[in-house]
């Protein structure tokens, strides 16, 4: 029985370790292959490159101007994430408080608007903004706040639960003010949603491409919105193209290897509520 | 914190402020925009559903419907097939369990945009190179056709998610009891037994949300559309959100893309409000 058992567990283990493999081929397959010159990517794109050739991701990355990208992408998900989590905590706290009927409405419009999927407003949104000439990074960052804050508002709500009321009013009676209440004692209370709610954040404005590309001239581009630009300027070189998405997704390897159990955690945390 | 309570509202106006002017007002703008000839700028006159009666006889805009779907059914098939299949993997008592996971979760952190690339050279050149080892035809020209164009992006997108999706579903298999499988084993129960009478309905609430949350992200798709086959050929893989973005800004038909773009909503809505009602049903069941 459990000699059987044993067995059965190194089956599954091959199997899992099989997937495994076939899962990061793809990573694999473009790291060789942009170490590869034109030539040898023509001659076959399966085996290791005739010479190890680094000029490509020289090229790559000043093509890319990949520390500009870089800078862009970090300022624009940072203080974006940032106003997300400070704007939606005190909201979802607010709400939370108030058990009056409107508060419940207000709570009912945010959720709702998870709804809305972007194409429906994309169009008059970005002739609004256009008119109002913010059609750059403040504007977007604002942007983000729109969209990002209903799931981030309905995370804090949810969270707010488990956060005694006789804390408020014992703070109350101490003599502190809303303001001190809530960031003094709720927030710190908060922190393992915020960190859920930041990650979700950071995945997708670190990622999206639609959004930015109408958004965003091209000298503020951020690393999605300039890798697709580089692409359409090597169609056909693979090699270059290669290197250019090895650096592009440098950084987040980077990040997931320093947080892997928070980011799969947070992760869980919001799909599962 | 009552409503009349300065700081309610202060806690309040900053959300507010950013979900009016970036969702609500322009998809209020939006739908009354429909049924006008607005140019982006300026409408002059109403129009009634003339839109509407358009985009229903347009080709090309029924075809982008029919493609998402098709495309969101084979999705959402494969991907849960694909992540209970690897969260059952990886829940087992394994030496590689917490590798795996990261493994099969990283595709998940980096862009579509990038992954459609990446995905473009394996089906163009790496599919083509095997292909041609092996003698089969099959694995040549891909995303030529519509076809391997359909396929290319259900397998990158099962690729890309099914480790969000296993997630989910080692939420709820780490739930289950361990007495009650011991105590199923005990009794004689088979591993197929085991998994079809307790691990199967216990993890069921799973299968509900799995599969309502990618139909959605399937349905929504634009990035990896993009980035992969870029429609072609000849539109043919072009899917409903690519379509929107084109009539609008390739073609600057702006009334007629939003009108689009509400039909586009409608369809979007009623998916996750079927998902709300399931889930309140199994609420009371339970």
């Amino acid at each position: 029985m459990k000699n059987q058992e044993k067995k059965s567990l190194f089956s599954i283990e091959i199997l899992g370790i099989i997937l495994g493999l076939l899962w990061i081929a793809p990573f694999y397959l473009m790291i060789v292959n942009a170490f590869k010159t034109k030539r040898d990517i023509f001659k076959g794109v399966l085996g290791f490159p005739s010479e190890w050739e680094f000029d490509n991701f020289v090229q790559a990355f000043i093509d890319l101007s990949f520390l500009k990208s870089l800078f862009n992408s970090v300022l624009i998900t940072g203080l974006s994430v940032g106003i997300i989590v400070l704007f939606s905590s005190m909201a979802g706290y607010a709400l939370a408080r108030n058990k009056s009927k409107l508060s419940g409405v207000l709570f009912f419009v945010f959720v709702a608007a998870m709804l809305i999927p972007f194409q429906s407003v994309m169009i008059p949104l970005i002739s609004i903004f256009g008119q109002a000439e913010m059609l750059n990074a403040a504007g977007l960052i604002f942007m983000y706040l729109g969209f990002g804050c209903s799931l981030s508002i309905f995370l804090y709500h949810g969270a707010m639960t488990g956060v005694s009321k006789s804390l408020d009013e014992a703070a109350i009676i101490d003599g502190a003010n809303r303001f001190q209440l809530f960031w003094k004692i709720i927030f710190p209370l908060l922190k393992p949603i915020s960190v859920t709610v930041a990650i979700l954040n950071v995945i997708w404005i670190w990622n999206d491409y639609l959004l930015p590309s109408l958004v965003l001239s091209e000298a503020n581009a951020t690393i999605p919105l300039k890798m697709f630009y580089f692409f359409g300027q090597y169609t056909k070189q693979w090699h270059l193209a290669l290197a250019g998405l090895t650096i592009a997704i440098i950084p987040v390897i980077v990040g997931y290897f320093f947080a892997q159990k928070q980011i799969i955690n947070g992760v869980s945390e919001g799909a599962v509520k | 914190m009552q409503n009349r309570s300065p700081a309610f509202w202060l806690f309040l106006t900053p959300v507010i402020l950013a979900l009016g002017i970036v969702v609500v007002i322009p998809f209020v703008y939006g739908l009354v925009y429909s049924f006008t000839d607005w140019n982006g700028l300026t409408a002059t006159k109403f129009i009634g559903f003339e839109h509407y009666i358009n985009l229903f006889q347009e080709k090309e805009f029924m075809n982008s419907i029919w493609f998402t779907v098709k495309f969101a059914v084979a999705s959402v098939l494969l991907l849960n097939f694909f992540g209970l299949a690897l969260a059952l993997i990886v829940t087992r008592n394994i030496k590689s369990n917490n590798l795996l996971r990261t493994v099969f979760f990283m595709p998940n952190l980096i862009g579509g945009l990038i992954l459609g690339f990446i995905w473009q050279f394996i089906f163009v050149s790496v599919f083509g190179d095997i292909g041609e080892l092996l003698g089969v035809k099959s694995l040549q020209g891909w995303l030529s056709t519509t076809e391997t164009g359909f396929w290319g992006l259900v397998i990158l997108t099962a690729w890309q998610m099914a480790g969000y999706i296993m997630i989910i579903y080692i939420a709820y298999l780490e739930n289950i009891p361990k007495e009650l499988i011991e105590a199923a084993k005990i009794d004689g129960a088979s591993s197929f037994q085991r998994f079809k009478n307790i691990t199967f309905p216990l993890v069921a609430p799973a299968f509900t949300i799995s599969m309502f949350l990618t139909l959605s992200t399937s349905f929504k798709i634009y990035d990896q559309n993009l980035s992969l086959t870029n429609g072609g050929p000849y539109n043919s893989t072009q899917m409903v959100a690519m379509e929107i973005v084109r009539t609008a800004f390739s073609d600057n038909q702006m009334s007629y893309a939003q009108a689009k773009a509400v039909i586009f909503f409608l369809i979007v809505a009623v998916v996750a409000l079927t998902q709300v009602y399931y889930n309140k049903k199994r609420e009371v069941e339970m």
